[in-house]
């Protein structure tokens, strides 16, 4: 067996370890059970934790062996030790508090997010000369785990959230709340998506002028919208015949508007039959089971989150970052969109951390700006990456 | 003259203080300032001091001040930064988007109505627009005035506090418990357990106080300190002595001045290398099998630096004596004295750098061979026994026009030349056009057969020299910042006040600026041998 399948197996293992330990938080919630079985559930969850976080880091050493650098050169080596530090996260955060809600919530999110990754490119593939530098180690390792550690505040926010919100009515808070639970099991969609239409190995072709030459599409989704102006060449395959519109950039452009609507659609149908099967929001379905959860020490987890978070993602994000460029190219800041998102990221947990320690936002004001934060973080590492060129397209 | 406010415990206040600064009592007249009047607990925000900003309020100076030093508008200017940061990232930066398309053209065409609406908002260089530099201006301006609001007075009171402070400050603080009857031994364990626990023990009077951790109250201040040096450094990268740049590219073999070193420097590319990751490597060939084209793993200039050793004569190359060799990579930039030089563009084997041809007679003897230097001056070529080609006329970059052959550019990178082969008489005795690497006879009478023998491409390498004097600058800042929020937000200034009655009692009172949870926790602790009252959160009964 080579390292490549040996890595894979140890991500797998980590994988249905974190489901696990899921399970086991999840036996530590609502009033029904006793508190020794509770105190019991939450050993063995946070056991089951450190031994997926071990099975994890063992991938990424591994990884690292067979490719003789940092597995952190790509779309699915960074969003992989981006969930592996937001265990790590949660870990640190356990052992402060002992909040066994936010693992619950914790680990289910890193697991989506892990499954993300892998649905790019698993390849081991060599660095082009600009990566090859020390500095790739320091500044995206240091800025995964502010970011990762950053997460956690935004999953204190949710749990935060869930519990506080009032249920009793629909308002703007409810509904947004369930759009943030929407998008999460969007991802669950995607992933599925994605797994279910490589294992039944759809394919369908088009051909695009792009910059004079013709070139090929390949869609391994079935046809929702079309690429912009360009002749579908495999014979018999179903289409809707939507375009996607002129103005989307990229050859790629409708082969991706194409999976996102895929995943809405399935992201729409999960929501509708678990709305049909509880008849209530998502939300509200899910607050009964966090009555005895303590709201101010979710409060402080949320704050604590950011605190850490925030010097640790200004130190890789920026500051190394920047002395990286610097070395690399001679300019240290060059307004790259991905530069320009992390300054965006920083400067928003600022007015989080000035609005806490300023002006007095504790609670369900700083939760939804947890919540916005984490969005920014994923914009970053989603959109900028996948629809915004720059020099960080590569990865 | 300022006003002053004396309180009755002897302390002379400036204008404007909610508490006295040595004891603590409300001043009378001040308190809607924190809005003290409608709460039990005090505000203890900077401790009740006297700021600026909160004082005067009548000229236009006391209204900027008042405005640049809330938190209220500092955070709407670092909210409208971040969203102006934000939309210009919708399409590239022209700065950024590599194109010979000007602007007014490139928007438009690229990405439509949007696109063109993007350019005419200026948002194509929205990072250097006025209105941008204006807010990151003001961000700054609102740095230094918010920090010295507050960070003057909360200094003085914290100097001027007295362990002796007024019953009403300690009653009215959140955490507070009064406990009657208590033994002096009693009163003895709780010092010596908050020493225990690092406080530090003042005492006036038997009323003591217990504090630790205050240079945690700088920590904003050193931040906000960082970010002005990174904000000063910024400016002082305008000046060319602080930060200039050059970019030179030179051809394999060429030698040229280093820009912006007045011709003190030269550099030479002795070898430019290329390499691409190995398709069949073990580890990448997954990966590679995918991949159109050859991934490159190496672009490497051998580069030479000289230093002239005369004054520069303008054209040409002085006298020089060897500095510096080095391989300058990607990520391994080169140093000489202050200034560093990047790899950062190659022309891949885009020009010619030697065309050889080979010269035979009719009956397949050679007259000799010549390699045609295409960037040199030179143009008479020997061959055997005297004769000579000799170089008539030469196009870098041919094309042709409607006058016949010309040249598009001065770089040899479609090179064509007619040249003559003179026997060592001077008769010529045939005359040749080299294009695309073909021989063309002109005349009827040639009687040599000229082949092309070889063709030798060369690479150009961009290099970028930079001299940046401001960069330790950012650096400070940026460390001084990272200080500064790690001192602001990992401690935390915790204050206990033991205020014994004449009765008998004590009246036990905790402040803390955050963490609350920590003060109770020391608390508690330290009253872990005593019978005395654990303090109670006011605040939870509001």
């Amino acid at each position: 067996m080579d390292y490549h399948a040996i890595s894979s197996n140890f991500l797998y293992a980590a994988f249905v370890l974190y489901l696990i330990a899921t399970i086991f938080f999840g036996a530590t919630m609502g009033n029904k059970r006793t508190e020794n079985v509770k105190s019991k559930a939450a050993a063995i969850g946070i056991s089951v934790t450190i031994l997926g976080f071990i099975s994890h880091l063992v991938a990424f050493i591994v990884r690292w062996i067979a490719s003789g650098h940092a597995p952190i050169g790509n779309m699915f080596e960074f969003i992989s030790f981006f969930g592996m530090m937001m265990v790590f996260g949660f870990i640190v955060i356990y052992f402060i508090y002992r909040e066994t809600t936010v693992g619950l919530f914790a680990l289910p999110i890193a697991v989506l997010i892990i499954g993300y990754g892998s649905m790019f490119p698993t390849e081991i593939s060599p660095l082009v000369p600009s990566l090859q530098s020390n500095w790739l180690y320091i500044h995206v390792t240091t800025a995964a785990l502010g970011e990762a550690i950053l997460a956690i505040s935004f999953v204190a926010g949710l749990v935060y959230l869930i519990k506080k919100i009032d249920q009793t009515s629909t308002s703007k808070h409810t509904t947004w709340l369930e759009i943030v639970l929407f998008l999460l099991i969007t991802t669950l969609a995607f992933i599925i998506v994605t797994i279910t239409f490589n294992t039944t190995g759809y394919e369908s072709t088009f051909t695009k002028e792009v910059a004079e030459q013709e070139t090929e599409i390949t869609y391994h989704m079935p046809i929702l919208i079309e690429p912009n102006d360009a002749e579908l060449v495999t014979d018999g395959v179903f289409t809707t015949g939507f375009e996607a519109p002129k103005w989307m950039q990229g050859e790629d452009a409708g082969k991706k508007l194409n999976t996102l609507v895929w995943s809405l659609l399935v992201g729409l149908g999960l929501y509708g039959i678990i709305r049909l099967i509880v008849r209530k929001r998502v939300a509200a379905a899910i607050q009964p089971k966090l009555d005895n959860v303590n709201l101010e020490k979710v409060d402080e987890i949320m704050y604590r989150a950011v605190a850490i978070g925030f010097p640790i993602f200004t130190l890789g994000a920026l500051i190394f970052a920047a002395i990286w460029a610097q070395e690399a190219w001679g300019r240290f800041w060059g307004w790259d969109p991905k530069e320009v998102w992390a300054l965006v990221t920083w400067l928003f947990y600022a007015v989080f951390l000035h609005l806490r320690l300023g002006a007095g936002w504790h609670g369900e004001k700083s939760a939804w700006l947890a919540v916005i934060g984490f969005a920014i973080i994923m914009m970053n590492l989603i959109v900028v990456n996948l629809v915004i060129a720059g020099i960080h397209s590569y990865a | 003259m300022m006003k002053k406010v004396k309180c009755e415990c002897g302390h002379i206040n400036h204008e404007g203080t909610v508490l006295c600064e040595a004891c603590g009592k409300p001043i009378e007249g001040n308190q809607h300032i924190d809005g003290n009047d409608q709460n039990k607990l005090l505000n203890m925000r900077y401790d009740g001091s006297a700021r600026r900003s909160q004082t005067y309020k009548r000229t236009f100076i006391d209204k900027t001040w008042a405005f640049f030093s809330s938190v209220k508008v500092g955070v709407w200017l670092i909210a409208l930064a971040l969203i102006a940061s934000a939309i210009g990232t919708i399409y590239p930066q022209y700065m950024n988007a590599n194109t010979p398309i000007p602007a007014n053209q490139y928007y438009e065409q690229e990405y439509g109505i949007t696109g063109q609406i993007f350019y005419q908002l200026g948002f194509h260089e929205l990072y250097s627009s006025w209105w941008f530099i204006i807010l990151i201006a003001l961000i700054g301006i609102s740095l230094v005035i918010c920090s010295i609001d507050r960070v003057v007075p909360l200094h003085r009171a914290l100097k001027n506090q007295k362990p002796k402070r007024h019953e009403i400050f300690v009653k009215r603080q959140r955490f507070f418990a009064e406990t009657e009857n208590v033994n002096q031994s009693e009163r003895k364990t709780l010092i010596e357990n908050l020493k225990k626990r690092r406080y530090k023990i003042t005492e006036q009077d038997g009323h003591i106080m217990a504090e630790k951790n205050r240079f945690s109250r700088w920590g904003p201040y050193v931040n906000h300190i960082g970010l002005i040096i990174i904000l000063l450094a910024a400016i002082l990268r305008m000046f060319p002595f602080m930060y200039d740049e050059g970019y030179v590219w030179v051809r394999e073999g060429e030698t040229r001045e280093v820009p912006t070193t007045n011709g003190e420097y030269y550099i030479e590319n002795e070898k430019f290398v290329y390499e691409t990751w190995d398709r069949h490597d073990d580890r990448f060939q997954e990966a590679l099998k995918n991949e159109e084209f050859d991934v490159p793993s190496n672009f490497q200039t051998n580069a030479v630096v000289y230093k002239a050793k005369e004054e520069v004569v303008t054209g040409q190359l002085p006298e020089m004596e060897e500095v510096k060799r080095h391989e300058i990579r990607l990520n391994e930039p080169l140093n000489v004295d202050s200034y560093k030089i990047y790899q950062s563009g190659t022309q891949l084997r885009s020009e010619y750098g030697r065309i050889t041809l080979s010269v035979n007679n009719e009956d397949g003897s050679s007259l000799g061979s010549f390699g045609f230097l295409p960037n040199n001056n030179k143009r008479e070529y020997e061959l055997n026994d005297g004769y000579i080609a000799y170089i008539d006329s030469y196009y870098p970059e041919l094309e042709f026009t409607e006058e016949g052959p010309s040249s598009s550019s001065k770089h040899p990178r479609n090179p064509g030349f007619v040249f003559e082969v003179h026997n060592p008489n001077g008769d010529v005795e045939g005359r040749y056009f080299y294009l695309g690497e073909q021989i063309i006879p002109l005349s009827d009478d040639s009687v040599y057969n000229v082949d092309v023998e070889d063709t030798e491409l060369i690479t150009a390498t961009g290099l970028l020299v930079q001299k940046d004097h401001s960069l330790i600058y950012f650096l400070i800042g940026a460390m001084i910042f990272m200080v500064g929020v790690a001192q602001g937000l990992y401690w935390h200034h915790r204050r206990v006040w033991i205020h014994p009655k004449e009765d008998g009692s004590l009246l036990i009172a905790g402040h803390t600026n955050k963490n609350w949870y920590g003060l109770k926790e020391d608390i508690r602790q330290a009253m872990s041998d005593t019978s005395l009252n654990l303090v109670k959160d006011q605040q939870e009964k509001l």
